[in-house]
Order: structure tokens, then sequence, then C-alpha cells
């Protein structure tokens, strides 16, 4: 296991291969990871200051531990070497983390698909900690890691070799709120749901909501863009952060943490570090406008039974929920199954008849009787006009919780399920469910292929769930999925991100100039190319 | 047989209790309300019971402020028959409600009374004891399983007691108080909220039914529980035992 943690390579398929190798050597395996073709060369071109250098080995990772706290606190070097009994209380020393265990947390992905063989990790307290630490790193050409909750899907936060590991966990102070204009301003280590519970306490929301809440942090919900359940209502980060402070490769602090709903001068930079993976900078601090918590929210879980439905659904929903709807989510009956088969706790709210596609709605507003109202409304004459075949409304807040909970459940339950190939694309809501029914046919009885995700914004989870990873069947899915959805002029990445798996990828969904100019912008801030190396972008772009 | 359920309409299980500011109760304005858990339990009981055609009817009682409506609806929707809502201010004690439901009976006349064991707002657990006292009909509380014997004319019924079960045969007509592990209460489809839609609420007022409501109690003052203290973590046994000691005085 913890050998073939050494090895990963650059392209998703890769490392699907080596994850389903069983059997194997370690030294076939370190062997392995001088021969993948780049890395090989990447090793070989450290000394140069435009390629990628990795400490590797006990001896330079001593001197730069060393280094890093002397940079810190000079008192503390001595403590290390010579005073063990006192370590934990000497400051820095609890932000440097080279215990194997928890080592091995940090450098494996929440899907155990990724795995990285980081021998340090370093848990710094606040920016200018981070600014050191990039600082350094930086002169001596060492790769870093950025991750927060380590919740994403597509490897982006976990090393790929033994990159040093920089969590913003410790960093989780909010720095303030200002109750008339929502404005929270807040570190970027603070986990979301400590978020939403403090914004409730003052009568406010999060503008995104997400599954991971329970440990994903902020600082990665926005260096990934990421997307989740309220996005039909509140739109994108895009919109809803105001300010950003970043540090920068080398260690200089960009501070554009405004709170401003307006301000047009100059290029808006924020947006560079909004979704660019922490390849551009690692993000220390968010100022984002939350909306006001509204008290009366209704749920409703309606079955359809075809998906041309679902997408009236959709249109009708727009139209006469509009002010109101706060998430139109759907699933297929492979995936209610997959829930219902999995999770303990789960029932059907329709348990009499068996439907092809389950929607789940949401409405947030101000004054529960008209809301009530409406949404009886719309659904009553969504009924009778034969697109809802069947539904439920819940009657109170667990009932609220327990239909969410068969959305949110899905990826637990996929991940209980077996192997799962997860793809997160955006394609026109018309044409979304036909790449399911494809993939159906391509697959056969080898896997099970289900389809969920968020119907109003035109972002299909496609999730392909197999007894164990296979050759044969990422064969099947790869680059089909990926011409099909380009085919489509489609995203081949919605809301995860590129990460490691997609980062050779992105032809698909951008063009080549675009590419060219993220690389050389990806250059300029990041010249040595510390930061995620291997990620985001493709690694022949920046090697040149 | 017609199969009578008390319905309760309090704050919202998951909805964290706040205090009122002049601390003469808890705060309901602008609060999510539903309908009480165990009452839904009580009413899933009845629904279950007329599915299985030993029983003809069932109707909901609520008695409270106007709002109860609400409240009486979701029960329509679950798939109570009909309901009637008794129009009475909303600080009422367990003897008024149980006054109350007895005139209730002796005018509907229905073969079983089922209430919830309590509701989670005042917690009292006393209504059900109270009608079948004044009902002089035979009582099994905190019912975990309840089974028909249409021939026999009686009501068999677990109970859940501190030992384990405490099986009773009650001769109807008789009062039944739901436990948790009851049954699982069903959704309120939308077919049915449709329906629910056009079946009647009876509104009547408690001199009609001829009560008088008066309150033995008076409520001085609501407050909140003390906070909980954050917990420490000590460093050695011999701290510990200092603190035991010291601080505590336990040792």
């Amino acid at each position: 296991m913890e050998k073939r943690m050494a090895a990963a390579t650059a392209s998703a398929s890769a490392s699907y291969r080596l994850l389903n190798q069983k059997k194997h050597t370690s030294k076939r395996f370190l062997d392995h990871r001088r021969l993948v073709t780049n890395f090989g060369e990447l090793h070989r071109s450290s000394s140069s200051s435009r390629g990628f250098m990795h400490h590797c080995g006990t001896a330079p990772l001593q001197s730069f531990l060393s280094r890093f706290l002397w940079a810190l606190q000079k008192s503390s070097l001595n403590h290390i070497q010579n005073l063990p009994g006192i370590q934990h209380r000497t400051f820095g020393l609890k932000n440097v983390i080279q215990d194997e265990e928890e080592l091995q947390t940090a450098n494996t992905d929440w899907m155990h698909k990724y795995k990285g063989s980081s021998k340090l990790m370093l848990l710094p307290e606040n920016t200018d900690q981070l600014s050191q630490i990039l600082k350094y790193c930086n002169s001596r050409c060492l790769a870093v890691v950025p991750q927060g909750g380590n919740t994403g899907l597509v490897g982006g936060s976990v090393p790929v070799f033994d990159e040093v590991i920089i969590n913003t966990r410790r960093m989780n102070n909010i720095i303030s709120f200002d109750e008339v204009s929502g404005v929270l301003v807040c570190e970027a280590g603070c986990i979301l749901e400590n978020l939403i519970s403090f914004l409730d306490k003052q009568g406010f929301i999060m503008p995104l909501d997400l599954g991971a809440k329970g440990s994903c942090q902020i600082g990665g919900n926005v260096s990934t863009n990421a997307g989740g359940l309220r996005l039909i209502r509140y739109g994108s980060l895009h919109g809803t952060v105001l300010g950003l402070e970043v540090v920068l490769a080398n260690g200089n602090v960009i501070d554009m943490l405004g709170t401003l709903r307006k301000d047009n001068t100059g290029y808006d930079l924020k947006h560079l570090f909004i979704g660019s993976e922490g390849s551009l900078g690692i993000i220390t601090k968010v100022s984002i406008l939350t909306p006001p918590k509204l008290s009366s929210v209704n749920i409703a879980f309606l079955a359809c039974q075809d998906y041309i439905s679902c997408q009236k659904l959709v249109f009708q929903a727009k139209r006469k929920l509009g002010e109101i709807l706060s998430a139109f989510e759907f699933l297929d009956a492979q995936a209610m199954n997959l829930v219902l088969d999995h999770l303990d706790s789960v029932r059907n709210p329709l348990p009499s008849s068996i439907y092809n596609f389950y929607v789940l709605i949401e409405t947030t507003g101000s004054n529960e009787c008209n809301d009530k109202e409406k949404v009886e409304g719309f659904l009553v004459d969504a009924m009778e006009s034969g697109l809802v075949s069947d539904g439920a409304i819940a009657q109170d807040l667990n009932q609220a919780s327990s239909f969410w909970q068969i959305r949110e459940g899905i990826p637990e339950a996929l991940q209980k399920a077996g192997a799962v190939y997860k793809y997160d694309l955006s394609i026109p809501v018309e044409k979304m469910y036909d790449l399911v029914e494809e993939m159906r046919i391509r697959l056969g009885g080898k896997a099970n292929v289900v389809g969920y995700g968020h119907l109003g914004d035109g972002n299909l989870h496609l999730n392909v769930s197999a007894p164990q990873y296979d050759d044969a069947i990422l064969a099947e899915i790869e680059p089909f999925v990926y011409e099909w959805t380009s085919k489509q002029h489609g995203s081949i990445s919605a809301e995860h991100g590129l990460g490691l798996m997609k980062a050779e990828k992105i032809y698909y969904s951008k063009s080549t100039a675009t590419v060219e100019l993220m690389a050389s912008m990806k250059k300029m801030l990041d010249p040595n190319g510390i930061l995620n190396p291997y990620k985001v972008i493709p690694q022949s772009l920046l090697l040149s | 047989m017609k199969i009578m359920v008390a319905i309760k309409r309090v704050v919202d299980y998951a909805v964290k209790i706040r205090i009122k500011s002049d601390k003469t109760g808890v705060e309901t304005s602008n609060v999510k309300m539903s309908m009480n858990p165990f009452c839904e339990i009580a009413l899933e009981e009845a629904l279950k019971i007329k599915e299985s055609k030993l029983a003809s009817e069932v109707i909901a009682v609520s008695i409270g402020p106007a709002q109860c409506v609400d409240t009486l609806r979701t029960g329509l929707a679950m798939g109570a028959d009909r309901a009637i809502h008794v129009d009475a201010p909303s600080t009422l004690f367990p003897l008024s409600i149980a006054k109350i439901l007895k005139a209730l009976v002796d005018v509907e006349k229905p073969g079983l009374l089922i209430l919830g064991k309590q509701a989670i707002d005042d917690d009292c657990n006393q209504t059900g004891q109270m009608v079948a006292g004044l009902l002089n009909w035979p009582q099994g509380t905190f019912a975990s399983k309840v089974v028909f014997d249409k021939e026999k004319n009686v009501a068999t019924v677990d109970r859940e007691v501190d030992g384990g079960l405490e099986t009773l045969c009650l001769d109807l007509p008789a009062v039944i108080t739901t436990d948790l592990r009851l049954n699982q209460p069903r959704y309120a489809t939308l077919p049915n909220i449709m329906k629910a839609k056009s079946k009647p609420i009876k509104k009547i007022t408690p001199e009609e039914l001829k009560v008088e409501i008066r309150s033995d109690m008076e409520v001085l003052h609501v407050k909140e529980p003390q906070k909980r203290k954050a917990g420490v973590i000590l460093s050695s046994v011999d701290e510990l035992i200092d603190k035991l000691k010291n601080e505590a005085h336990v040792i």
C-alpha cells in the first residue's frame, strides 16, 4: 500500500491503472516512478530554476524543516533537536506534521483514488507564516500542494509525489461580519459548516452549500469555485466572493480583500484565483456576500416518468416559482436504488411505485402561507398536466432533511457500492440525459451507470459504478465521455475542477489559444512551478 | 368503528428553542411549527387500522388557535377522513384538553381514541391518561404494538416499560397513547394533498361543547437551562486528581 503511494502519474487513466494493480513489488514501483517520461526529466532538470524539483530523501527534508522553524521562531530550533519532551508546546512545532498516520490521511484523497507520498505537512496559523513558507519553498524550488478539507474529487488536493502539503486548517478565524451588507470576512481554513452555523445565529446563510460541508474549507471552495446546491439561486462564487487575500508562489501577499459590491478599478484579479485550484497562489482570506436566512422553506420530492418531463418541470418551476426557487435537483432510478440499498437511514418517500426519475425542489422565501400555496399550486398543476407522476411535500423539517438525505447521500452510496468513475459535466439540459443512456448501452451489463445532478444548472453528475476498477471499463468511458461532451460544447468539469484527473483533458473544453494564455499566466505568477504541480494545466506547456 | 386522533401543533422538532425576552414562554412567532411527532405516530396507527378494514373513519382533532388548521390539513393529507378544530387559546393545560376531548368523544362516539404519549413542547404526558379517566375507558399508554381482535372487540397493546414489554388486553372503546417505535409515519403525497383540500374541517368552540376552560396552574416564568461549560483536557493523572480533589471536591 505505502509503496503504491509512491507511484502516481499525471494522467487520470494512468492513475486508475495504478490503483487497479493489486500485486506489485516496491522496487518495481520505485522504478516505475523514475520511468514515467515527463517526471524523469523533471527530476533531472531540477538544477535549473525553471524546472520542478522535489526534496527526496531525508537530508534535504531535515534541513528544510530546520530552516522553516528557524524562520518562524529561531528559539524553537534547539527544542526540536534536544528537547523532544516539550516539542508540542513550542511554537511552530505543532504546525509541522511528520507523523506517518496523519500524513497518510493527508496524502490520500477522499475517494482513495489518488495517493501521494509526502513526508511533510505544514499547518500555518496565519498569512505571514504561509508567506514565509512559500518564500522559502520558492527559493529552493520545493513543490507544494495547498490543501483544505481534502474533499476534492479530481485529485487536486493531494500530492502526486512528495510535495510539501500546506494545509490551511489552522487558519480558521472569522474576521468580521457586517449585518447590514451581509459581508463575511474570514480566513481560508474555516470549515463551511462552521460558517453556516455562525451565520445562522446572525440570521444569514452561506451562498453555497454542498454535501462535503462538514469538512470542506472555504479557501478550498473558492479556489475550486465549488458549485453545490444553491447555485441556481445565488449564482457562482465569481459573483458572491467580493475579495480575497492571496499569497503568491514567491511569498508576496496580495491584498484584494475588498468588501465592496462594486469596484471597477483596473483588472479584477481575484477572479484568477477563484477556480484556479491553487495553481496560481494560495488563498488565505475570503470576503463573501451572504444572503439573509429566510424562514419559509418548502421541499418537495417528486417522481417523473421520463426525462422530458423533468425538463418541462424545470422550465415551469423557473417561471412559476422563480423568486423563491432555491434548488432543483434530479436523480434517476439507478441513483435512487443505490441510496436505498446502501444507506440504512434512507427510505423511499414514494414507495407505491417505481419511477424512472426523481426530482427534488426546494423553495426559500419570506412568507410561509404564500410560499406554501404557491408550491402546492405549482405541483398540483404539474400533477394534473402529467409532468409529475407522484410526489410528497415535506411537512416538517425532519421530513425535509430526509428528502435532502436521498440526494446528498448518492456519493456516499456510490462509494459503498464499489469502484466509481465520476464525471461532472455541464451539458445543455435537453441533451444531458442522452449521455447517460448512451453510456448504458456502451457498457452493457459491465457496470451500473448512474445519472444525477443539478438539473436547474445544466450540471450532470455521471457516475459509473462497478465492483472494482477495471481498465476495460475505463476504456469504454474515456475518452468517449469527453468527446461526447465536447461535441455538445459542454464542459468536462462543471464544478469539480480539473485537478490531476483532467489536467490533460482541458482541450476538450478550452481552445489551444486559451490554454496557452493560461499557461503563460501560470509561468508569470509561478515561474518555478512550485504550486500544485501536474494539475489543472497540461505539463507539456509548462516545461517549454 | 370510528377512530379519533388528537393532534397538537408544536414548534418543529428540529428548531432550536428560544425563550421569549419577557420570559413568559417560548418564542413561537416566525418559527417553523409542525405536527407533534408522537401525534404523527398516533395518526399513522389509526390510518393503518383503517387500511386493514378494522375501522371505517379516522377523525383528526386539534385544539388551539386558528393556525391549527394547517396541522389538521397535514393530517388530512396523510389520510384522515375529516377534521375537527376546537378554537381555543394556545395556553391550555392537559386537563382542559382532556375535558374537550371527552366532550368530542361524547358527540362522535369513536371506538378508539389515539393520542401521542406526550407533546414535545411541554412534555406533560398527561392528556391520554386524564381523558381515559374522565371517560372511564381502559387505557394502553406507551404503545409499541397494537393488535385488534374484531370478534372479541378487544385491542392487545404492547407497552414499553422499564423492565421490558408489558402486554395489555383492552376492551373497546379504549384510549391508546403511542410511543416512538410503534410505526414510521407516512409522507403527505401530492395526490393526498390534493384530496385533502376538499375534506371538511369542522370548527367548534369549547363553549359549544360546554367545557369551561379554567387553569389550575400559573406559569411564573420560563428560562433556559444552564449552559454547559466547555470541558478541559488535562495533561496528567496527577492534574486530574488535583482537580477532582480541589475543584470538584469529589475525592
